[in-house]
């Protein structure tokens, strides 16, 4: 138990990815089984325990502990688990042994409601103040120590040198504390497989189209589809199950009900792009925001916020598996395989002809509407690859917009940037000379540029609250996004997609940077006389004159 | 019957004042005459005219504080020796905390009170164990006066850091420490752990750890960080004010593992607030156990707070017969909140 502690513990403090999977590596090296799969498990939520409740706890720290002073540190500490956890008093006499992690997953799979305050209480009298967090947080089902899935997969391929995707074949096969799994991953035995298992297949992925690069392509040789601004996801239905892939390999499908409800009979994978759709039309960004990241989904979430998956690609169907076809063939196979089944909550994303480069540039610059981010290209003889060649699939996002804004805040980054005062609050000037906070910006600058802006915050810094400095309001950064949105739960009114800093206006100054009426203007979804089309595109809003390109 | 405490240790804007003797204990201003528990900022400060503390305690005020300002006259006072000052008996026992921290013993007309400054009641290796002393009155510190606080052993924490550096055997580990004591007791740990590699120091730690070798402490090699490239920290052990561990000074280090030696990292939130990586729990106070079995040792029917959770600890002394006092003592624990500050 001590060594799962220290391991959450480290996993807890640790934001960087790398370091995570090191974390990761070290735990697969040294535990032994059956702990090291069940500590994967417990971690990535793969196996979770909600046999005790808060109350349950709360009642045992009360039978032995003083209620004024557990108050105020509960009241200090601010968490039921580790208030707990540090407040439980040893007990006289000698102690229990501590219990292993596999003892403690066993006894709870099997242990009466009625015996629980019991056999916890004597596991928190055997245990250090770290393990006692660790196993209250284990049975009240609330790690949160952000490790995915995919993550500790790709942690055992790291150390045992298999291609991750080996792993992912086997995964549904086998289950926690994945023995089976250990056996062949150590080369005892076969690789487990489960024939049919609604597994993840990494995606293919598209490289940023650099203007200069068109000259030397042959538009012949290149299909283009618009680029959709929702969430890239593989659905793969079989007769074993369904689920919905994000990007990264975690699975998202309780976050959508809807969708794996639509995938009933088929079976195919398919990639494509999850988008809030009403009434035909494609709603921005931030609508698809609110359904993400959730566990479980309301009724009138579904009911005011219904997605749908535009179909890009075709991988499997059936069992036979496309991804060696090129493009057009698998596009063709498509095609026939949405007319034969027309599924519900799905569409095809529609190839967008063109004749030259020209013509496709202005198509892409008459695209302005909020779900559209861009145009992506793909080389009609290209196969599907896992990971991100450079050549077959380009994406080629429209121009962003621009604002001039005022810097108002100053935070520290975390990891590398944590000596740098490298997220930044900027704001924009309304009607009353006021200026108000319209958005946070963390990258768009180079190394040197990250260097002089953290030495002037330091040098302008009028006020400090903890990590955050406020600036004297005398620097203009110009802000790239993609697109703005209305937003009632912010106090500008106002939501940026994806705001980055463009360049430092050293030459403008402050009073002259843009008002809030101006970004207002820009917002997708203000109330306007044109509706969208049903493909979501308009093309009757001009950029603004400020606007560089 | 011995007077009661009250009529003779009297709270002035200044801090304690013993009125017979005339002499204030760790004043917060300048005074005449003070008596100095320890060389840390909250409890010594510069200007007095007379100073009465240990040798170590005098040598680290001086080094720290500079020639001339840490008193006009200094009169230094070893463990167990007792100075008579106008029919008051003053006497220093080792308090447990720094080098050279004592409690003040001071006995009047058959009353004996304690000021006990800051203390460590669990044995380090960088100076003289703490020692009770049965008394009529106490008066403590409650940095840690709370039942969430219980120090884990030291030497743990030491292996949580040893097996980092085995699991990121490229990155510098950059430990954020107090300058005095807790710097000097990490190196002890370290090296006590069998860490004989170089250890790194930044520029304002070594002259407090100067003054500890030249009381015949050895802490191995170490070597300044301030100048050293990258490439010979790759994986090495750099100990740091709290300030610096974050900061500009930090991008010398490569791709560092940020710890910190607090006993406030015990609480999860205070270290994710301060985003560090690796918390370790090693206090230079009392727990909330040490706290209350050393009240219970002194014996003392009365306690005086001098500064931190006072109100927990009152309420535990009074569950046990023992009358408490809260001093509200201003400018103490600084010391220790200087590691949330930023600098």
């Amino acid at each position: 138990m001590r060594a799962f502690a220290d391991l959450l513990e480290r996993l807890v403090f640790t934001p960087a990815r790398g370091a995570k999977l090191a974390l990761l590596r070290d735990w697969i090296a040294t535990q032994p089984d059956p702990d090291r799969g069940i500590g994967l498990a417990a971690i990535t939520g793969e196996l979770s325990f909600s046999a005790a409740k808060p109350g349950l706890i709360r009642a045992l720290a009360a039978e032995r502990t003083d209620p004024v002073l557990f108050a105020w540190s509960y009241d200090y500490v601010g968490d039921l688990a580790e208030t707990v956890s540090l407040i439980w008093p040893a007990r006289a006499g000698g102690k229990a042994a501590a219990p292993s992690l596999a003892e403690v997953a066993e006894t709870l799979a099997t242990a009466s409601k009625a015996d629980l305050p019991r056999i916890v209480a004597g596991w928190l009298d055997a245990l250090d103040a770290s393990s006692r967090l660790a196993l209250l947080k284990l049975i009240t089902g609330g790690l949160r120590v952000g490790v995915s899935a995919r993550l500790a997969k790709v942690a055992l391929a790291d150390h045992f040198g298999r291609p991750v995707d080996a792993i992912e074949e086997a995964w549904p096969a086998v289950d926690p504390p994945y023995l089976p799994l250990f056996r062949w991953l150590e080369g005892a035995a076969p690789q487990p497989r489960a024939i049919d298992a609604p597994v993840f297949r990494p995606l293919m992925l598209a490289t940023p189209l650099e203007e200069g690069e068109l000259a030397a392509l042959d538009p012949a040789a290149y299909r283009a589809e618009w680029k959709w601004d929702g969430i890239r996801v593989q659905l793969v239905a079989t007769r074993l199950g369904r689920k919905i892939w994000s990007r990264g390999g975690e699975e998202i499908s309780s976050a959508f009900p809807e969708i794996t409800e639509a995938m009933a009979g088929l079976h195919a994978v398919l990639d494509g792009e999850l988008l809030v759709v009403r009434d035909g039309a494609v709603a921005p960004f931030a609508d698809l925001q609110q359904r993400l990241n959730r566990k479980a989904v309301g009724p009138k979430l579904l009911r005011d916020h219904p997605c749908a998956v535009r179909l890009y690609d075709l991988l499997f169907e059936g069992e036979e598996d496309l991804r060696g076809l090129p493009f057009d063939a698998r596009r063709a196979r498509l095609e026939a395989w949405y007319a034969r089944h027309r599924p519900l909550r799905m569409d095809l994303s529609p190839l967008v002809p063109f004749a030259s480069w020209e013509e496709l540039a202005r198509l892409r610059e008459g695209a302005r509407a909020a779900a559209i981010e861009g145009l992506m290209l793909k080389r009609a003889d290209s196969p599907y690859v896992a990971g991100r060649p450079k050549g077959p699939w380009f994406k080629w996002k429209r121009d962003p917009l621009t604002i001039d804004a005022v810097l108002m805040y100053a935070q520290r980054g975390h990891g590398k940037r944590s000596s740098f005062y490298s997220d930044y609050t900027f704001g924009l000037w309304r009607a009353d000379g006021e200026l108000v906070p319209v958005g946070k910006a963390y990258f768009g600058f180079t190394d040197q540029e990250l260097a002089w802006l953290d030495r002037w915050i330091r040098n302008n810094t009028v006020n400090r609250f903890g990590p955050v400095r406020e600036v004297e309001k005398a620097l203009v950064l110009e802000i790239a996004f993609d697109a703005a949105q209305l937003s009632s739960r912010h106090k500008s009114g106002v939501a940026l997609r994806f705001p980055r800093i463009s360049r430092i206006r050293t030459d403008k100054p402050a009073g002259e940077a843009d008002r809030l009426e101006t970004l207002l203007a820009l917002a997708e979804n203000r109330p306007r006389e044109a509706p969208l089309t049903a493909s979501g595109t308009r093309g009757a809003v001009p950029p603004p004159a400020e606007r560089e390109v | 019957m011995p007077p009661h405490p009250e009529t003779w240790l009297k709270v002035t804007p200044a801090g304690l004042w013993c009125e017979p003797a005339n002499l204030h204990i760790d004043p917060a201003r300048a005074v005449p005459r003070a008596v100095i528990t320890h060389a840390h900022s909250d409890h010594a400060r510069p200007g007095h005219g007379a100073v009465l503390a240990t040798p170590e305690t005098l040598a680290l005020m001086t080094r720290r504080l500079g020639e001339g300002r840490a008193g006009e006259v200094q009169q230094a006072l070893r463990y167990g020796e007792t100075l008579d000052v106008n029919g008051v008996r003053v006497t220093l026992r080792p308090a447990g905390h720094v080098l050279g921290s004592a409690q003040v013993v001071l006995e009047w007309q058959g009353a004996r009170a304690v000021v006990s400054g800051d203390y460590t009641p669990r044995p380090q290796p960088t100076c003289a164990p703490f020692e009770p002393v049965a008394c009529d009155l106490f008066v403590t510190e409650a940095t840690f006066a709370l039942p969430v606080f219980r120090h884990p052993p030291a030497e743990g924490e030491i292996a949580r850091l040893l097996a980092s550096l085995r699991v990121f055997p490229d990155r510098t580990h950059v430990v954020g420490v107090y300058a005095l004591g807790k710097a000097q007791r990490l190196l002890a740990l370290l090296r006590a752990a069998g860490y004989d590699a170089p250890i790194w120091l930044h520029g304002a730690l070594a002259p407090m750890t100067e003054v500890y070798e030249s009381f015949g402490q050895d802490f191995g090699d170490l070597r300044p960080a301030t100048v050293a490239n990258k490439d010979a920290l790759r994986g090495a052990i750099v100990l740091a004010p709290p300030g610096a561990i974050q900061d500009r000074w930090a991008r010398r280090l490569n791709d560092p593992v940020v710890a910190l030696a607090s006993g406030w990292m015990r609480v999860r939130q205070r270290a994710k607030s301060r985003g560090v990586e690796l918390p370790l729990v090693i206090s230079d106070h009392a727990d909330w156990d040490e706290l209350n079995a050393t009240i219970d040792a002194v014996g003392a029917p009365e306690v005086w707070v001098t500064h931190g959770r006072e109100e927990a600890l009152i309420h535990a002394c009074a569950q046990r017969g023992v009358r408490g006092r809260a001093l509200h003592l201003i400018g103490r624990g600084e010391e220790d909140e200087a590691t949330e500050a930023e600098t």
